[in-house]
């Protein structure tokens, strides 16, 4: 497993636990889409971090599910994680 | 008088067809879908024998996006559905959502889905439980769904009382039509071929144990040794007649009736409530035994449960006083969705004009029925659909030609 937890990461996870909204293309510019845009409800964001918990060994916590409402900004969450494991 | 409700649009998933067309030629022809259990070995369990759907592959009618969150009767469901509407000619993203009602039966909600979260729990933990399992095993949750992927915002309920729960809704989802919600899907999909939901059936004690899948599945028949549990059903769009009428939509038939009734205390001394609950659907549709052409028999397989609806169609239409049949020899018991799947098959007979048959049987002279066993080209233009439920739920919806 890389270091860091990159977009095509996150998409992957997406794409696993929470599926692919038709008319969405996780493959365009979505870093500052937000996951509503996206067609992820509340659930998919819960069921996508407990993922990246589980896989990353990390503890996202409220945070990521209160504040973190685009990919970027989800990744920046689990990349300081990430970081401060190291 | 009350508005008259109509159906307008049916969708069927049945394990010997998928979809209304391939369930109907199926039946008519006296093709089973009763098989071995594909879906978990189950050369383990005393009883092997299931109804299953064939040939259904979720991700060719549904969205990625559905499928982490929906067991396998939901996705049924969500395309049986789909399937009513497009047969009613509607789309309802095109009506308002607040005059669109959803009503579904459910008797164990998702059951598999459950079972492998409940597994995930005690083998690793409860970080690997899904976020889904909140709603995706509920009883509710095929109204739930179908009402999030067609903004269906009015009146909505899930009902669940067994087998009796797909006519419950049906009767439901009337009422909400007279009430004045121009729209209603309603009926029942349900399913738990499982290894934990088929444990579950087997607990019942009314599960067959036969040796070859013709001889599984017998009611009325003196080798009766109980029933075939099965997956699927079917969903209707139900629309006030007058409404209905004016947008020019096909109509199958009329919901013409519909009553329920729940069996006295064992011991008690009161007699069952079966026959209460035929003789209130006819006094519900205004109508007399003999205005009813053909009976769909709850049929469970189980001599004495047999016995005791015979007693109560014979004492009501008289000893082989009207062509009793049960399709569903065909299909298995799909629960909530079983009696749900005997409408739309009475509604089908009544728009082709002939009795569909029960198969693999030959009928106990002791119960004074007259069983259609092979098709008969009598056309109805009026059915009566019998269901009960587990620990004493029985109900009755009449349905009748609109024409």
């Amino acid at each position: 497993m890389s270091d860091k937890f990159t977009i095509e990461d996150l998409k992957s996870i997406l794409r696993e636990c929470a599926g692919e909204d038709e008319g969405v293309d996780l493959d365009a510019q979505i870093l500052d889409t937000k996951f509503e845009d996206l067609g992820y409800e509340s659930l998919a964001i819960f069921e996508t971090t407990s993922r990246i918990e589980r896989e990353y060994g990390v503890s996202l916590g409220e945070e990521a599910l209160n504040d973190a409402d685009t990919p970027r900004a989800l990744l920046d969450i689990v990349n300081a994680r990430l970081l401060s494991l190291a | 008088m009350k508005p008259s409700t109509v159906v307008t649009g049916i969708g069927v998933t049945a394990p010997n067809g998928l979809g209304t067309k391939a369930y109907w030629a199926a039946t008519l022809e006296a093709t089973s879908g009763i098989d071995r259990i594909t879906r978990f070995d189950p050369s383990r369990y005393p009883a092997r024998f299931a109804g299953e759907v064939p040939g259904f592959v979720a991700k060719e009618h549904l969205s990625s996006r559905l499928l982490p969150q929906t067991d396998h009767m939901t996705r049924l469901a969500l395309v049986a559905a789909d399937w009513a509407f497009a047969d009613a000619g509607v789309q309802p993203d095109q009506l308002d959502g607040y005059d669109m009602s959803v009503v579904t039966a459910s008797s164990a909600g998702g059951f598999e889905f459950g079972e492998r979260e409940l597994q995930a729990l005690w083998s690793k933990g409860s970080k690997y439980v899904s976020a889904y399992q909140s709603f995706a095993w509920f009883y509710a949750v095929n109204t739930g769904q179908i009402s999030i992927r067609n903004g269906m915002q009015g009146p909505s309920a899930a009902l669940v009382s067994d087998h009796a729960g797909g006519l419950d809704a049906i009767g439901q989802a009337r009422r909400q039509i007279r009430k004045g919600t121009p729209l209603a899907l309603t009926g029942g999909v349900d399913g738990s071929i499982s290894p934990y939901g088929w444990i579950s059936h087997l607990a019942s004690g009314r599960i067959s144990t036969a040796e070859t899948p013709d001889r599984a599945y017998l009611p009325f028949d003196a080798a009766a040794s109980g029933y075939v549990p099965g997956e699927g059903g079917a969903l209707f769009v139900l629309e006030e007649a007058n409404a209905a009428r004016k947008r020019g939509a096909e109509i199958y038939g009329e919901i013409a009736g519909y009553a329920s009734t729940f069996d006295p205390r064992p011991g008690s001394g009161r007699p069952p409530a079966l026959k209460r609950a035929i003789t209130l659907a006819l006094q519900d549709a205004g109508m007399a035994p003999q205005d009813i052409d053909v009976v769909f028999a709850d049929a469970v397989a189980v001599p004495e449960l047999d016995r005791l609806e015979a007693e109560a169609i014979t004492e009501v239409f008289g000893p082989r006083g009207v062509p009793v049949t049960a399709p569903k020899t065909m299909t298995g018991r799909l629960y909530a969705g079983a009696a749900p799947l005997d409408v739309a098959a009475a509604l089908l007979a009544i728009r082709d004009g002939v009795l569909p048959p029960t198969v693999h049987i030959e009928p106990d002279d002791g119960y004074q029925l007259d069983v259609v066993t092979g098709i008969r080209t009598t056309p109805p233009r009026s059915a009566l659909v019998i269901a009960r439920g587990y620990g004493g739920f029985n109900s009755a919806v009449v349905v009748r030609s609109a024409r």
